[in-house]
């Protein structure tokens, strides 16, 4: 049994639901209880999403569990594959559909559906999120891609891009930015999986000469069983950052065997800006700033290589919760000189930023909180995502144009401290909206300020013209603090308006009531 | 004013008149009981709620939770693990552990609640055996009490319902000899939870306490001279608890707007024999800004049609204030659970135009939705953006349970939400 407060990872399901909701035509039938509809807004909140996720849950409750919770999961794959037509199902349990035991892959055999159907085995008290998404990739293709035609010659090289999923750490963008990379090197992409692919798309990726690996969380599995199955090679090179970028190029240049001269060519062409940037004596003092990196493997890796390299900061410390691509971060923890942290325990995190005391952060939306508690400045460059993790702008990580927003997102944080993130966070809240935000951290404060007290402190030394009773100060301090302020404007200047001598509670409710649109 | 329990007035009865309920059994599009914590670990001060249960739990309370929580929460989620369930550990031991380290971390909680799960519930962990157990260990510091927030028997407010009975065998007896006692019940925020004080210290019914208190210690007293009003529909088990503790329910509608609050303390004032004008007098102004705000909303509002997905249980008094009061016209009103005693009043003011539903097959519903095409739609996060890219204005259900909504200073607030998005649609021009 483990405490936890906040998590990394979701369950393995959560994974599944996100190659489900990444594919244009794949249905996932869940047995799971209805609070774990809960899922559907991590796609349809956080990331946007303009359909509901492809996901039917059975919705089990107590009362079912003496009776035939078997047949709840037929009725509701029967009942999703007539509505939905999609080309394949897959199937499985959450965490309590786990502990019924009713094997919804077994079931759905016994269904004769006139579909491809895929058991997902995902176990939820031992795996996670990352892991339950490379399963599902994986087996999704395993049963899929056997029964494409076999490969045709072409006479020209093309290769699958294994990886971006739904609700990933700007996928999107970073699929656009690669193809458009590949597609500059003279490569044919012949499917992006799974990420806007279409179960048919998944019956052609034997034509491809190779894989491209992009995020090793959720595609090795599958392009490790890809070379196996079908002889196609996969990259190594995650190209995030300006050297990693051109080392992935050297990559597909060799498997796409195009002659180094032309490589090179085409690596001398490119307009990346940080190099320039980087040199430029503005950046100077950026010199040796000591940056801590804590995420998931791959984002972490590449970062570390981005800060120390590019930016010239030095890493003091760096870790994952990814414990299936530990190894390859702890190889690199040891380039800067460190030790990796390995955990899913994010008290363990904090407690070696403050043992450390980074002047920078790059972490997840879990090490921004970290962040601000200690009053440090954070720039995420990780999953588990926020709302804040899908930019209307584009805005990819890999690539040329992904190392100028690298750049751009490893500098930010120095420059405008914490309180712009605090106030961006909340400007589209209900009742934060309208709030014109106080600075609620100091700029470059090293203590932990909590933004309440700091507002205190603010109230008390205003010099108010207009005198309140105890308990209208009182009743104002039960508004919330990021409000507040506007509260007691508001109602002095009501009670300028009214010319009132005196605020009472009374006047304080007369106020809402007046400036109430 | 001192009362004793025979001289209390007590409301009629109100059934409910016959009305067709339409029920269908599919998939729920719901939150679990869990999400309740999200606000009891503000209200109760020093509470802390334990979820015994999954990485799913954690998962929910994070995603649900997402960035309202500042500092750290009181709450967190004691993961069950391969071992566990093996029986490699025992489940009991390794809990006692969990509890020991948390309640080292944080030496002010003085009341900790061990919440059950879907998985805990499915594999019949006894949290009651537990719960007593701990209490011996670590009495009189702490209070360790257990109920279930699990999906397979609670959906989102049915997990304060829960909670608070499990609150209320714990309560201390009011002496039998104890004058008649009023006490609000279901969590309200406390700027509203003082505003009703005041109103009722005013009209000289006092003190009145409240269920749940700020503070473990400050949890009100209980028995046969207690009638309690609901300031929250969805309190079925709270009631029944209550009732065996020898307490009286003053049926009444729900203090959503001007109209409803009115009723909501008339029914409090009636029972404590307060004076019509006394009564009057106390409600007078806070009852017509009410009036006032609400009336800023009105023409926006008034004969727009709504539709309801069933979340929180309030959607049946959330149906009469926006019918009564903003004139609007609800089409379907669809609720996880219909208690017709404890929303009778509400429930009986809604026209006979206006379908009920109990429950929820969501594919189903959503087809009747886009039928019907309302102007404004109330429904969960996992729907609403899906139902605004086919053109549909929606209001977030979970808004109306996080945001202060109850009594006349909040009515006009609570008209508001439902203006806005409609307000948002017609400033577009994207």
């Amino acid at each position: 049994m483990q405490l936890t407060v906040w998590t990394y990872e979701g369950p393995p399901h959560v994974g599944a639901m996100r190659i489900a909701t990444a594919m244009t035509d794949l249905h996932y039938v869940l047995h799971a209880p209805q609070g774990d509809t809960y899922a559907d807004l991590l796609f349809t909140m956080i990331e946007r999403r303009k359909k509901r996720p492809p996901v039917t849950y059975t919705t089990f409750q107590a009362r079912d569990l003496g009776g035939d919770t078997s047949q709840l999961f037929m009725d509701a794959a029967r009942d999703a594959q007539e509505r939905f037509q999609p080309a394949a199902m897959i199937v499985g349990a959450s965490c309590t559909g786990e502990l019924i035991q009713d094997d919804p892959g077994g079931l759905s055999k016994t269904m004769g559906l006139p579909i491809p159907v895929i058991p997902l085995e995902l176990p939820s008290y031992s795996k996670k999120e990352n892991w339950g998404a490379a399963e599902t990739l994986y087996q999704v293709v395993r049963t899929i891609a056997p029964q494409g035609p076999d490969k045709i010659e072409a006479d020209y090289k093309s290769c699958n891009i294994i990886g971006p999923t739904a609700l990933g750490f700007r996928h999107r963008d970073d699929v656009k930015e690669i193809v458009g990379l590949i597609e500059s090197m003279g490569i044919h992409v012949n499917v992006v999986a799974p990420l806007d692919a279409s179960v048919h798309d998944i019956l052609r990726l034997k034509q491809a000469d190779f894989n491209v690996c992009l995020y090793p969380e959720t595609g090795l599995t599958t392009c490790t069983w890809l070379k196996r199955q079908f002889r196609q090679p996969h990259t190594k090179t995650v190209p995030i950052g300006v050297n990693a970028t051109i080392d992935f190029m050297r990559e597909l240049a060799e498997l796409a065997e195009i002659p180094q001269d032309e490589c090179e060519a085409l690596i001398e062409e490119n307009e990346v800006r940080l190099p320039w940037y980087s040199r430029s004596i503005d950046s100077t003092y950026l010199t040796g700033k000591r940056v801590y990196l804590f995420g998931d493997a791959t984002h972490v890796i590449a970062m570390a290589r981005v800060a120390q390299k590019e930016m010239g900061y030095q890493v003091v410390g760096m870790g994952t919760y990814s414990r299936e691509l530990a190894r390859d971060v702890r190889e690199a923890a040891e380039l800067y000189g460190v030790e990796a942290l390995i955990t899913d325990d994010y008290l363990e995190v904090e407690e070696q930023v403050q043992n450390l005391q980074p002047e920078l952060v790059l972490g997840s939306q879990m090490e921004r909180h970290i962040a601000k508690r200690l009053g440090l400045p954070c720039a995420v460059i990780s999953a588990p995502v926020h709302v804040q993790d899908f930019p209307a702008r584009y805005s990819p990580q890999m690539g040329f144009e992904g190392a100028n927003v690298l750049f751009d997102t490893l500098v930010h944080p120095l420059t405008m401290g914490l309180e712009e993130h605090l106030l961006h966070m909340f400007r589209d809240d209900f009742e934060f909206n309208d709030a014109a935000g106080p600075s609620h951290l100091g700029h470059g404060s090293s203590k932990t300020v909590s933004a309440e007290a700091k507002d205190e402190q603010q109230e008390t030394t205003s010099n108010d013209p207009l005198s309140w009773t105890l308990e209208a100060e009182k009743e104002l301090k039960k508004i919330p603090f990021f409000v507040r302020g506007k509260a007691r404007r508001n109602t002095e200047k009501f009670a300028g308006e009214q010319g009132l001598a005196e605020i009472t509670m009374e006047t304080l409710y007369e106020a809402k009531s007046h400036f109430s649109r | 004013m001192s009362l004793t329990r025979d001289e209390i007035n007590l409301p009629q009865v109100t059934g409910c008149a016959e009305r067709p309920v339409l029920k269908q059994r599919g998939q729920h599009e719901v939150f679990c009981g869990l999400t309740g914590i999200m606000w009891l670990h503000r209200k109760i001060q020093d509470a802390f709620f334990l979820i015994v249960g999954s990485r799913t739990c954690a998962h929910l309370m994070q995603s649900a939770a997402g960035v309202m929580i500042f500092a750290e929460p009181r709450f967190g989620t004691a993961i069950m693990e391969e071992r566990d369930l093996a029986g490699i550990a025992d489940m009991h031991d390794e809990l006692d552990g969990v509890v020991e380290k948390l309640l080292a971390r944080r030496p002010e909680i003085r009341l900790l609640f061990l919440v059950g799960s879907c998985p805990s519930e499915v594999i019949k962990l006894d949290l009651g055996r537990a719960a007593e157990r701990l209490a011996v260990q670590h009495s009189p510091d702490v209070r360790i009490l257990n109920y279930s927030g699990s999906g397979i028997e609670t959906t989102f407010t049915q997990g304060e319902d829960a909670c608070l009975a499990a609150l209320v065998p714990s309560l201390p007896p009011e002496p039998d000899q104890a004058p008649a006692a009023l006490m609000v019940v279901g969590a309200l925020a406390d700027v509203v939870e003082d505003q009703f004080a005041r109103l009722f210290e005013e009209m000289g019914i006092g003190p009145v306490r409240f269920l749940p208190a700020r503070l473990a210690d400050d949890m009100p007293s209980v028995g046969p001279n207690t009638v309690y009003l609901l300031a929250q529909p969805f309190l079925t088990d709270t009631a029944r608890a209550l009732e065996e503790r020898g307490a009286t329910l003053l049926q009444t509608p729900f203090p959503l707007g001007a109209e409803g609050t009115t009723a909501w303390l008339k029914t409090a004032a009636d029972a404590f024999g307060v004076d019509e004008d006394t009564f009057n007098n106390v409600i007078e102004k806070p009852k017509q800004r009410a009036e006032r705000a609400i009336e800023l909303h009105r023409e926006k509002l008034e004969g727009k049609t709504v539709f309801f997905f069933p979340d929180s249980q309030l959607e049946i008094p959330l149906a009469r204030f926006l019918g009564n009061e903003l004139g609007m016209v609800a089409t379907e009103v669809g609720t996880p659970y219909l208690n017709k005693r404890l929303v009778a009043h509400d429930l009986n003011a809604l026209p006979d135009t206006v379908s009920v539903s109990e429950g929820q097959d969501v594919d189903l519903q959503l087809d009747r939705c886009r039928e019907e095409r309302p102007d404004i739609v109330v429904c969960g996060l996992g729907l609403a953006n899906p139902l605004e890219v086919e053109g549909i204005t929606t209001k977030w259900s979970i808004e109306l349970v996080f945001t202060p909504i109850q009594g006349f200073e909040q009515a006009g607030d609570l008209a508001e939400l439902f203006a806005r998005p409609l307000n948002r649609r017609t400033r577009l021009e994207v």
